[in-house]
């Protein structure tokens, strides 16, 4: 059959609109990805420029001991000797940096106890583990066990 | 004292003991296999020119259009954020095996089978554009992209062009879900996956599930439309359904001598699962019931002389027991490969829970999707061959 560039027409259309989509493509693509993308790697290069700028929330334990010598003393005699104070009560930088006048929360005791110690067979076996069920009696753990040296 | 985990028997790791990938990730790939059997089968006939099998070629277009159209959507369920997906085509991580399948499914869908589909009912929708009113008329106007040209010479450039879709639409519709396979048998941890038969096994069981579900489909619609079944046509599928039947049965088979010669240390724990949990899915519902029963059916058909009837039932039964043998092959594969620990010591449960995101209620609905989308694409584009010829 002769076929003239005619007949070939409508497929004109056709190719214009996957250039249509590949264009909108490129567009959104352009739009959408951010500046600095694959600079380093496969990730936004501004990315750690803004974990840089997001303030520091711990302190750090170093801290802690300039003004809390007797927790610390307490905690070191103990097996807790090894957990770090912000561990249990969280970041801290704000109280250290308003020289303790802005005040920590009080830890939410059992549900923190717990976290660490309740009874799961992923946990290593140096960790001293209870079942809450079995074990507990008493309104909280620290009415038993002093949570910096919870040797009974 | 030691704690018992429920469902959990001998040593697992902590991060094996719950499923990661549950029912939906079955689904994904038991859709697409769908998809990519019935264009295979579609292509069959346009490029060997079976007559026979004419009345099932555009159905099973438009049957392969329907499920990819739905075939991200477990992988969305199941991984929540569908708003974060555009980000695998926008930026790509060249070595991920997942966001490269992207493209794959964007060239087969785009590029493969809505190209196929335009060319090969263009007339129509010319025709119809012409002749239908009010708002189906301007879909059909849109369809047509502007062009009212249906002269044979044109209708000759659509034709051809078609076939060479269709001759580039092979390769990428084995690419389709022999990747789905590679990307279980490239998981090197695991050795309940990773064979490099996988894409091969994944393939042809591909087929065989989109054979019969073409099969069923159009046996059921014609059922439906109180049409009569075209005998010539059911008769050469479940000839083709038997002989793809037969290769992938081979090949699982030739993967299951591979492994029990091969003894490796994974062995024993394999074999003891196919034993113990997944004796069910595995030896009686995938085996059983979905490979030796059906291909029992479909090997009494070619040798045996056998009146119309029993042999609709006959197909429609195989068609049936197939579709249903390979889903829990996809079962098999994904839930098996994750009930052993990786220490072959140990082995877990699969918890199927009901009306959650990733539960059977939500996997029951995609699989019933397709059907709905396949009646509306229906509705638009009629595939029946006894009307265009009237
Ligand atoms: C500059 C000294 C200083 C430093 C450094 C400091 N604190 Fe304090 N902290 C205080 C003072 C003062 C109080 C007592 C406030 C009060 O009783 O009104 C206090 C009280 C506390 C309390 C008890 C709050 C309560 O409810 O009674 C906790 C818990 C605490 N600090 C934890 C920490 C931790 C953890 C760190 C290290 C990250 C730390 N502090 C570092 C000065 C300090
Ligand atoms: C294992 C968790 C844990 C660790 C580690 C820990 N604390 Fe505490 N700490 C507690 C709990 C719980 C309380 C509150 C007890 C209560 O409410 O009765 C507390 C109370 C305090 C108080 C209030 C006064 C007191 O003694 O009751 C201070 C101050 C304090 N901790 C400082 C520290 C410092 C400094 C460190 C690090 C050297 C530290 N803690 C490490 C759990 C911990
Ligand atoms: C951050 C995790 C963590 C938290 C929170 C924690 N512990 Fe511990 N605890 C440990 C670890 C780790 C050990 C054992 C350390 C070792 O032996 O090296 C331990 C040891 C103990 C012991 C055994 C002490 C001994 O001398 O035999 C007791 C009792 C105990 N913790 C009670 C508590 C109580 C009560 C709390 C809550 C106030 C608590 N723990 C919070 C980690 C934690
Ligand atoms: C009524 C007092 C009491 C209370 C309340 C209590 N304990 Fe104890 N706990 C004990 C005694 C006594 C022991 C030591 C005897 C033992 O080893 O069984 C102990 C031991 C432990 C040990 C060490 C177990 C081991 O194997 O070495 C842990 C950990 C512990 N307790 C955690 C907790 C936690 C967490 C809570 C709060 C949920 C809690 N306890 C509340 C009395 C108490």
């Amino acid at each position: 059959m002769r076929v003239s560039f005619q007949d070939a027409k409508h497929l004109i259309s056709l190719v214009g609109l996957f250039a249509a989509a590949v264009g909108v493509f490129v567009i959104l693509r352009a739009a959408v990805v951010p500046a600095g993308f694959g600079k380093y790697g496969h990730y936004r290069a501004g990315a750690i420029d803004d974990n840089r700028a997001r303030a520091v929330k711990f302190a750090g334990q170093g801290e802690c001991v300039y003004c809390h010598d007797a927790q610390l003393q307490v905690r070191d005699s103990g097996r807790h000797k090894t957990i770090s104070c912000e561990a249990c009560h969280g970041p801290q930088a704000k109280h250290v940096a308003s020289d303790g006048k802005e005040k920590p929360a009080k830890p939410d005791v059992i549900p923190l106890c717990l976290n660490c110690h309740e009874k799961d067979a992923a946990k290593p076996a140096f960790l001293p583990q209870v079942v809450k069920a079995d074990h507990y009696t008493g309104t909280t753990c620290s009415d038993c066990h002093q949570p910096h040296n919870p040797k009974m | 004292m030691v704690h018992a985990i429920p469902g959990v028997e001998g040593f697992m790791y902590p991060n094996e003991v719950e499923l990661q990938w549950g029912l939906l990730v079955v689904v994904y790939p038991y859709i697409t296999g769908l998809v990519a059997g019935a264009f295979i089968l579609a292509s069959l006939e346009r490029v060997f020119r079976v007559e026979a099998v004419k009345p099932t070629y555009r159905l099973a277009l438009l049957t392969a259009l329907a499920f990819l159209l739905v075939a991200p959507l477990p992988l969305q369920l199941h991984l929540g954020h569908p708003e974060r997906s555009l980000e695998m085509y926008l930026t790509p991580h060249k070595e991920s095996a997942m966001a490269m399948f992207g493209f794959v499914y964007l060239w087969y869908l785009m590029v493969v089978l809505l190209v196929e589909i335009w060319l090969d009912y263009r007339a129509d929708i010319v025709r119809r554009a012409q002749s239908e009113t009010g708002l189906l008329r301007i879909v059909y106007r849109v369809l047509t992209l502007g062009s009212m040209n249906i002269s044979p010479a044109s209708l000759h450039v659509d034709e051809r062009l078609g076939w060479i879709m269709t001759i580039v639409g092979i390769p990428s519709a084995f690419m389709l879900h022999g990747y789905v396979g590679f990307l279980f048998g490239s998981i090197k941890a695991n050795p309940w996956w990773s064979t490099p038969l996988m894409p091969i096994v994944f393939l042809f069981s591909a087929m065989v599930s989109g054979i019969a579900g073409v099969q069923g489909i159009y046996m059921f619609s014609m059922w439906v439309r109180k049409k009569t079944i075209d005998m010539r046509c059911v008769d050469t599928i479940g000839t083709y359904l038997f002989y793809a039947f037969i290769i992938d049965f081979s090949l699982e088979m030739l993967d299951l001598l591979h492994r029990t010669y091969e003894s490796s240390e994974s062995f024993a724990s394999l074999d003891f699962m196919v034993h113990t949990r997944l004796f069910t899915s595995q030896i009686v519902l995938q085996i059983i019931v979905g490979t030796l029963v059906p291909l029992a059916i479909l090997a009494a058909t070619q040798v045996l002389t056998l009146a119309e009837q029993t042999r609709k039932r006959m197909y429609a039964t195989a068609s049936v027991l197939t579709l249903i043998g390979i889903f829990f092959m996809r079962w098999n594969v994904v839930i098996g490969g994750q009930l052993f620990s990786k220490s072959f010591l140990g082995y877990t449960t699969y918890k199927l829970e009901f009306a959650t995101r990733e539960g059977l209620l939500t996997a029951g609905v995609l699989m019933i999707l397709p059907l709905f989308i396949l009646w509306g694409l229906v509705k638009l584009l009629p595939p029946w061959t006894e009307e265009t010829a009237s």
